[in-house]
């Protein structure tokens, strides 16, 4: 038996084909240790291809709650022939490796603790039917990493009840090829690694979720009544996700209609002009797409940014320029969407970092593009939208819906028709819009994406162009007041301080910890959560020397868009940037300071 | 012309105000700036007309275009509608986007051949394929009149610009296409042919699902000149009618002294009850046959016609709207107690996630 026991701290890499069906093994597994109180999280790093090549799923158990990705492995099944040399050539010393026997791993190191399993032997009296096999050896890993680091078997019994909810057979016959995994390790095995889990209490009122299903339900809550979307990666879950729950929520069950339009466009230029299309025609609109689509989306943004058309757009962003690495996360489209389209643009940016806040921000999104009447981009990434997140609970909406200014009959009567689209009345930027539909002979009026005047009228005259365009201005420079705050950490022993947003945020926490514990350096932390950045965010920058900006790409685009803004201060900011296609780690950025700081 | 329809239809002078008592006026738009002479001012001058005399609500009414001379043109009538000046070739997702939020919404989309059938092509067909309640017109003249006469999709092989270029690409025919892909109403005028346009303007807007009227409206400027296939001349002398057309809305009664030979009319009941009477000019034609109709409308193209008519129709297939089982109040007048699901249905998930 080892000497010294690492509990509820390790990271499980399982090395499989693609297209070989582990994610369901993966997601039981992580699901019976969540129930089991631990914290964790579960990341699928997967090759852009049908079947063939190789993947890894990666769950993340942390006591202290950091569930971020971890870089260094601790326990490795290695199923996949292809890559098990390499995988096991990279472990750090007193790492578990369970692998398939005929792989023949054990002689390749020594510093490792190797279990080798024979997963044919084992699963073949248990899955008669052989076409089966493929897919059942992987729950045989489960039972035997359940011996392995004692993971409660009823809670795998119900992870596996719960995973084949729907077929009864299917949760049977891989519930016996669990008990077939433990029942062999238990007679086979002997433990040498240090790893293990133990039942706490870590997960009391969360959830496990994707930041897409997350994403999904806040624009149901947030009352989304047109979707238009197409398909792409990592985007699709989400359009799905919400579709299901749409179907669910909002079928009238007196008439069986549907409080809602899901269309599934023939490409992104489509689904934005369709969303374009419902926002000036009244709808809660809203497409959901990826860096390829976005660029598509060009024209139309900025259509609805210039007539000032109410309109919100999901960016689950994956790696870029062009193809790139669909499968692999980034945050490399905030420029682009916050300026996207060509003459002069902006367009605000709500950046979560949580699924809760996935949830929030979409909810959210629809009141503020109604309120600003403009395109509104919600950015999630990769891997906040496509991997498990153990997650505080959402709350239900305490709040309106606002559908902005818009001008019933009644008003517009009240005006004795004397209104203007574009008129600022409220000296706020803002202008009132009337709802196609309504019946008052004076409400309708002209929307062009080109030159007007505040009545709508064609024009080209400069100081109906340029008063229109600096009104616009205006509105957009306010709208940081219809976006969540950034949240600040400070600390007045603080050293240097952090800048990050979206999916960095876990990474970052985890950092300032090992700063502390290991250089006893204190952080202070800002998140920023929109854009244009909450005033908030300037005075942060400005207290502190150091700002290191922390984000995954490789320009520094959230520092160019701080610098931007701030430009007094943006000899403050310093830069990490990460931009390999995994999630963010913490060790990359604490390793990264502490080379910069010379600590 | 058949002289049947000349004689059902005394023309009367227009009323003053129409059956829900609205003059012409509110049926205007501004004053146009395209050239003189141009087919498209005619077409605007239609729809004033056709949505007067079928007393539409103009407050009712969508009017939305893409990019170029057609697409300037929705400011020029129905000034009282919400207009839609939107992006090149992407006008139909607009539109689809508009029908989505509000079903009740009349939708007239106005094109041209180079929004429609070069940049915009992508999304003409899917609107089609979708049957998108819409009625809309291409005012086809072959060429790009805004950038100066270059050729569109729809120019004809060997058809010759101003320039004294010749077309070497083969057209697309919208007709054709709008039948294979799923509009379910198709016809083909002449912005040169009041009567006629009207008649199928008037039917159009009493079909429920893509409505495509392929308008041929000749380019003064650049390209009614000897040589063009497009010009007022060419399209006189090549012009062929396939049937003559009736149309009996549904606020009217039948008061037809029948001298059409029995069997030699065709009556297609549209979806707002009006009536299309199509006395044949042609024995076989059957409109409500698509095989029928790619076959005439192929052969007009080998013989060098101009096939105007209603070319098809089809009123069995559920528009776009209807298909998506959309709720009884549109989309965009449904209040947040609809709108946002109970907190129970959130409760119900986070307990399903826990």
């Amino acid at each position: 038996m080892p000497v010294r026991e690492v509990v509820n701290d390790f990271s499980i890499h399982v090395a499989t084909v693609n297209g070989s069906g582990s994610q369901s093994a993966n997601l039981i597994l992580l699901r019976a240790m969540f129930e089991m109180g631990i914290p964790v999280s579960g990341k699928n790093l997967f090759p852009s291809n049908i079947a063939g090549l190789p993947t890894w799923y990666t769950i993340r158990a942390n006591k202290a709650g950091f569930t971020g990705r971890k870089k260094e492995v601790d326990i490795l099944i290695a199923m996949n022939p292809q890559t098990a040399q390499e995988d096991v050539e990279s472990l750090e010393p007193g790492c578990a490796v369970i692998y398939d026997e005929p792989l023949r791993l054990g002689d390749l190191r020594r510093d490792l603790h190797f279990y080798p399993v024979p997963f044919d032997r084992i699963t073949a009296p248990v899955c008669p039917v052989p076409k089966l096999r493929k897919l059942v050896r992987n729950i045989v890993y489960d039972g035997v990493l359940a011996w392995l680091i004692d993971i409660e078997m009823d809670e795998l019994r119900d992870a596996i009840h719960r995973q084949f909810s729907t077929k009864p057979k299917a949760a049977a016959l891989n519930w016996n090829a669990a008990v077939a995994g433990y029942d062999w390790a238990r007679q086979n095995l002997a433990k040498r690694d240090p790893f293990r889990v133990e039942r706490m209490d870590g997960n009391r009122g969360k959830i496990i979720v994707e930041g897409n299903a997350a994403s999904a339900l806040g624009a149901v809550f947030g009352g989304v009544s047109v979707i238009t979307w197409y398909p792409i990666t990592p985007s699709s879950s989400l359009a799905e996700a919400a579709e299901a729950y749409l179907k669910r929520f909002r079928i009238d069950p007196e008439t069986g209609k549907a409080t809602f339009a899901v269309v599934q466009a023939e490409d992104e230029i489509a689904s934005i002009g369709m969303a374009v299309g419902a926002g000036w025609a009244g709808a809660r609109s809203m497409t959901t797409t990826a860096g390829p689509g976005i660029s598509l989306m060009s024209e139309f943004v900025g259509l609805a940014h210039f007539a000032e058309v109410p309109v919100v757009v999901i960016d689950v962003q994956r790696m870029g320029p062009s193809t790139g690495l669909p499968t692999r996360t980034s945050q490399g489209d905030f420029l682009s969407a916050a300026t996207l389209s060509h003459g002069d643009t902006s367009h605000p940016l709500l950046i979560p970092a949580t699924p809760k806040e996935c949830f929030e921000f979409t909810a959210r999104a629809f009141d503020v593009a109604e309120r600003l009447q403009a395109p509104v981009f919600v950015m999630l990434d990769l891997d906040l939208g496509m991997n498990f997140w153990t997650s505080d609970k959402f709350e239900y909406p305490d709040w309106d819906l606002d559908r902005g200014k818009v001008l019933t009959e009644t008003q517009i009567e009240a005006l004795q028709g004397d209104w203007g689209r574009y008129r600022d009345i409220d000296g706020d930027g803002i202008p009132y819009r009337t709802i196609p539909g309504n019946r008052h002979p004076q409400a309708g009026y002209f929307t062009r994406g080109t030159g007007h005047d505040p009545d709508a009228n064609y024009s080209e005259r400069e100081d109906d162009w340029i008063r229109n365009m600096e009104r616009i201005k205006a509105k957009m420079a306010s709208s940081g007041n219809w976006l969540p705050e950034s949240l600040v950490d400070d600390d007045p022993n603080a050293r240097i301080a952090f800048l990050a947003a979206g999916t960095s945020h876990e990474a970052v926490r985890e950092s300032r910890s090992q700063l502390e514990l290991e250089y006893r350096v204190k952080t202070a932390y800002c998140r920023v959560r929109g854009w244009p950045f909450s005033r908030s965010t300037e005075e942060f920058i400005a207290r502190h020397d150091r700002v290191y900006v922390v984000e995954q790409n490789r320009d520094g685009q959230l520092r160019e868009l701080l610098r931007r803004q701030f430009p007094a201060i943006h000899d403050h900011l310093r830069s990490i940037r990460y931009y390999g296609g995994m999630p963010l780690d913490a060790r990359t950025i604490t390793d990264a300071v502490a080379e910069k700081e010379r600590l | 012309m058949s002289p049947a329809t000349v004689r059902r239809r005394k023309r009367r002078k227009a009323p003053a105000s129409n059956r829900i008592g609205l003059g012409l006026e509110p049926y205007r738009g501004l004053k146009t700036t395209l050239c003189a002479g141009c087919g498209h001012n005619s077409i605007s001058e239609r729809i004033v007309e056709c949505f007067f005399e079928m007393g539409i609500d103009p407050t009712q009414v969508v009017k939305l275009s893409g990019i170029g001379c057609s697409s300037k043109s929705p400011a020029y009538f129905l000034g009282m509608s919400h207009g839609f000046n939107s992006v090149h070739g992407r006008m139909p997702s607009v539109a689809t986007g508009a029908v989505l939020a509000n079903k009740n919404l009349l939708a007239l989309g106005v094109s041209g051949d180079g929004d429609t059938a070069s940049i915009g092509l992508g999304q003409f067909v899917h609107m089609m394929r979708r049957n998108v309640p819409i009625v809309y017109i291409i005012e086809d003249n072959g060429c790009y009149g805004l950038t100066k006469g270059q050729f569109s999709a729809t120019a004809d092989l060997g058809s010759v610009a101003k320039s004294g270029i010749a077309n070497e690409q083969p057209p697309i025919d919208t007709c054709a296409l709008a039948v294979q892909m799923g509009a379910t109403f198709v016809a083909r005028s002449f912005s040169g042919d009041k009567k006629q346009l009207q008649t199928v303007l008037k039917a159009a807007l009493s079909h429920k699902g893509t409505a495509v009227l392929d308008v041929v409206s000749p380019c003064v400027t650049f390209n009614d000149h000897m040589g063009s296939t497009k010009s007022y001349k060419y399209v006189r002398d090549h012009k062929v009618m396939l049937q003559s057309i009736d149309f009996v809305p549904h606020f009217e009664e039948i008061d037809i002294q029948d001298e059409f030979l029995p069997g030699t009319v065709r009556e297609v009941p549209l979806h707002d009850g009006s009536v299309l009477r199509l006395e044949k000019l042609e024995e076989e034609y059957d409109p409500t046959d698509w095989l029928t109709a790619l076959d005439r409308i192929e052969l007009a193209a080998q013989k060098g016609q101009i096939l105007t008519g209603v070319l098809f129709v089809n009123t069995d297939s559920p528009s776009f709207t209807d298909v998506l089982n959309l709720d009884d109040l549109p989309l965009a007048q449904i209040g947040q107690d609809r709108l946002r699901p109970p907190k129970s249905a959130l409760d119900e998930v986070m307990t399903e996630l826990s």
